[in-house]
């Protein structure tokens, strides 16, 4: 275990002698500090903002930590931004200043940074922020580009893929200043967020098709990326577990309510749709300066990516968020619900008769 | 609650078998064997005796009036003679037994069997074929519980799932149902535990309702009532039975892991198990058993 804590920190180190130090320099700005909140939700923020630009204090601590992914009780060597998989959305304005501490505690066995798909250079901050166990960094980075981005770890060569796919990924949304408006002028404005953090994993098995558990991540390591190069998930989950976001963790709204649902996709391919509902306005690759698709039923989420799409709840009931690979969403766990409430609409559904036999053919 | 989605068998039944739905055949006892006194369950399995009595039930099945969906109606349903059933769920070292005698198909790879543990990933199928298995090697006559049968066993255990119906407003049962499947005590761990773990009801079974649900014979059956209550027509979907524990459920069959997810926008039972009852040899179980393989034969 040592040997193998020693070469990742030298591959850390050999990053870090190729990065330059970024030069500090005081902005005469107003600062926020951002108490960030665990996924599904997603912390106090306004939509449409007068305040001028601001520097956004974000902290994320990296945990390394085994989890339960499943109700079977396969278990999960997890690397995470602040011990949820995903990491938390952090939500700015166009024009503000991210400022993120990166904490990476000496409980941690490896080195670790982020690269943030909404930041400008140094592969996304990723170069300026390896930091080893016991370490931390801060960074800042200006939010030119509006939309829904991913961050994630990229710590160098293999750990890459890996890191990813253990849970170090997460969501930046950068609104415009004004909010998000349906691309002709109109204003859009949502009564709740929800962010929804999807994750392929591949967990090894044994020789008899069990799912094997290791001691510690490394140990995992040689075994996950073999499952991960045939590029077949085990698991295919929303925020972190299947389950996560079903029963008593369903996600709730009542009719009438506008829902935005941000969903990022750190690595691969997919595809949400709500049964049931649709995609009232819908920015399918994420960014807002782009005007949103309409009346979607299903929308494309590329990998590497974050969209958001905004509905308004019609009908009460039980919705099923999916992927609609429905092999994904029901065997490999990619299923959340939404509980509404609210007054039953008849004129958008009614059942008129309900099932009984089949009447008789008539003959005359 | 799973989408019934096969629809295999539509059996249409008349009026004549309702009676057949609300009790299971009264046959008389000829041992009044009562349970074993070890708890561990085994081979021969541990019984426990019911003596006759009623249990109020809610009808498994949809019900409709005027074609409107209706709340299924609570009746009391008597039972004339004693109930034999097991004790405790049919465990996997005995589900094992009865793969190596080739009565069962294997568990599906990837199930581990724990000798002292409930046997769970079971469809139904599988456990009718270890029914006809135990009573060949046996010579007693095994079945699966009617769900009548379960509810009497359950006593305490047994949870009316009534849930009111708004004519206006089908969300709220949906709602409800979910709240009530969401809010069920075993918690997250699904694992099977060793027997006994949830405890013995006051008939003297042990773990009813733990987190292993258990098949029963009762067929997903829809039933068309008159305005005073009376069955008009049913439709019997045998391809779908009842599964009983914290929340009685209707699933397919030959599921043997009740997953959800998609469109099924429900709480599935943790695992499928199950427990027999023994009947009680007599010339009216003979040719009860008779009628009911005729019956089997004329389906398929």
């Amino acid at each position: 275990m040592l040997t193998r804590r020693a070469a990742m920190f030298s591959a850390a180190a050999a990053v870090l002698m190729l990065a330059t130090p970024a030069l500090s320099q005081d902005l005469k700005l107003p600062r926020q500090k951002v108490e960030l909140v665990a996924p599904p939700f997603v912390h106090a923020h306004e939509q449409a903002t007068r305040q001028g630009p601001k520097i956004m204090e974000f902290t994320l601590r990296i945990e390394e930590k085994k989890v339960v992914i499943d109700d079977k009780g396969t278990t999960f060597h997890a690397m995470t931004f602040n011990g949820s998989m995903p990491g938390p959305l952090m939500v700015v304005h166009e024009g503000d200043y991210v400022e993120l501490t990166l904490v990476n505690p000496d409980t941690n066995s490896m080195a670790h940074n982020i690269d943030f798909h909404s930041a400008t250079g140094a592969l996304g901050g990723g170069e300026l922020t390896m930091v080893n166990p016991g370490e931390q960094v801060v960074l800042r980075w200006k939010a030119t580009r509006t939309g829904a981005f991913v961050y994630h770890c990229a710590p160098g060569g293999p750990m890459i893929p890996w890191h990813v796919v253990s849970g170090m990924n997460g969501a930046v949304m950068v609104l415009p200043r004004d909010g998000l408006n349906d691309g002709k002028g109109k204003a859009l404005k949502y009564d709740k967020v929800y962010y929804i953090g999807e994750q392929d994993m591949y967990v090894p098995r044994d020789e008899k098709g069990n799912f094997k558990s290791y001691e510690s991540a490394g140990e995992s390591y040689n075994d996950t990326v073999e499952v991960m190069r045939k590029l077949t998930p085990t698991h295919v989950v929303f925020n972190g577990k299947a389950g996560a976001l079903t029963g008593k963790n369903a996600l709730t709204a009542n009719v009438g309510e506008n829902v935005l649902i941000v969903h990022s996709q750190a690595n691969r391919d997919s595809r949400p749709h709500l049964i049931g509902g649709h995609g009232d306005y819908v920015w399918e690759t994420g960014k807002f300066s782009n005007a949103p698709e309409t009346g979607l039923e299903t929308w494309f989420i590329r990998g590497g990516s974050a969209g958001a799409a905004m509905y308004k709840f019609l009908q009460p009931g039980i919705y099923a968020y999916v992927t609609h690979n429905l092999i994904e969403a029901v065997e490999l766990g990619a299923t959340a619900h939404f509980k509404v409430e609210g007054k039953w609409n008849d004129d958008l559904m009614t059942q008129v008769k309900a099932p009984a036999e089949i009447p008789a053919p008539k003959t005359n | 609650m799973l989408i019934a989605f096969k629809l295999k068998l539509a059996l249409k039944l008349t009026l004549a078998c309702v009676a057949g739905l609300t009790g299971p055949l009264a046959v008389a006892p000829l041992f009044n064997g009562a349970a074993a006194p070890d708890q561990i369950p085994g081979h021969p399995p541990a019984l426990v005796e019911l003596q006759p009595g009623t249990v109020s039930y809610r009808v498994a099945g949809d019900f409709t009036r005027s074609n409107r969906q209706i709340e299924a109606p609570l009746t009391s349903v008597r039972f004339t003679r004693p109930l034999s059933i097991m004790k405790h769920q049919v465990s996997a070292a005995d589900y094992q037994r009865c793969v190596d005698a080739a009565g069962c198909r294997a568990l599906s790879p990837g199930v581990k069997p724990v000798a002292d543990r409930p046997a769970v990933q079971i469809s139904w199928h599988d456990a009718d074929a270890y029914a006809a298995w135990l009573s060949r090697t046996t010579g007693e006559q095994y079945r699966l519980p009617t769900d009548e049968e379960w509810a009497y066993a359950a006593g305490s255990h047994y949870k009316d799932d009534s849930l009111p119906v708004d004519d206006n407003d089908p969300s709220k049962r949906w709602l409800a149902r979910y709240e009530r499947e969401s809010n069920r005590e075993s918690g997250t761990d699904i694992e099977p535990q060793p027997s006994g773990h949830f405890g013995v009801n006051e008939n003297g079974l042990y773990d009813m309702s733990g987190n292993v649900w258990e098949w029963t014979s009762t067929c997903f059956v829809r039933s068309k009532l008159d305005e005073n209550g009376r069955t008009i027509s049913k439709n019997s979907n045998c391809g779908v039975r009842v599964a009983e524990g914290q929340h009685r459920t209707y699933i397919t069959d030959f599921i043997r892991d009740a997953r959800a997810g998609g469109c099924a926008a429900g709480v599935p039972p943790d695992n499928l198990g199950f427990r027999l009852v023994r009947e009680h040899r007599s010339w009216v179980s003979e040719l009860a058993s008779g009628l009911s393989k005729a019956l089997s034969i004329a389906r398929s």
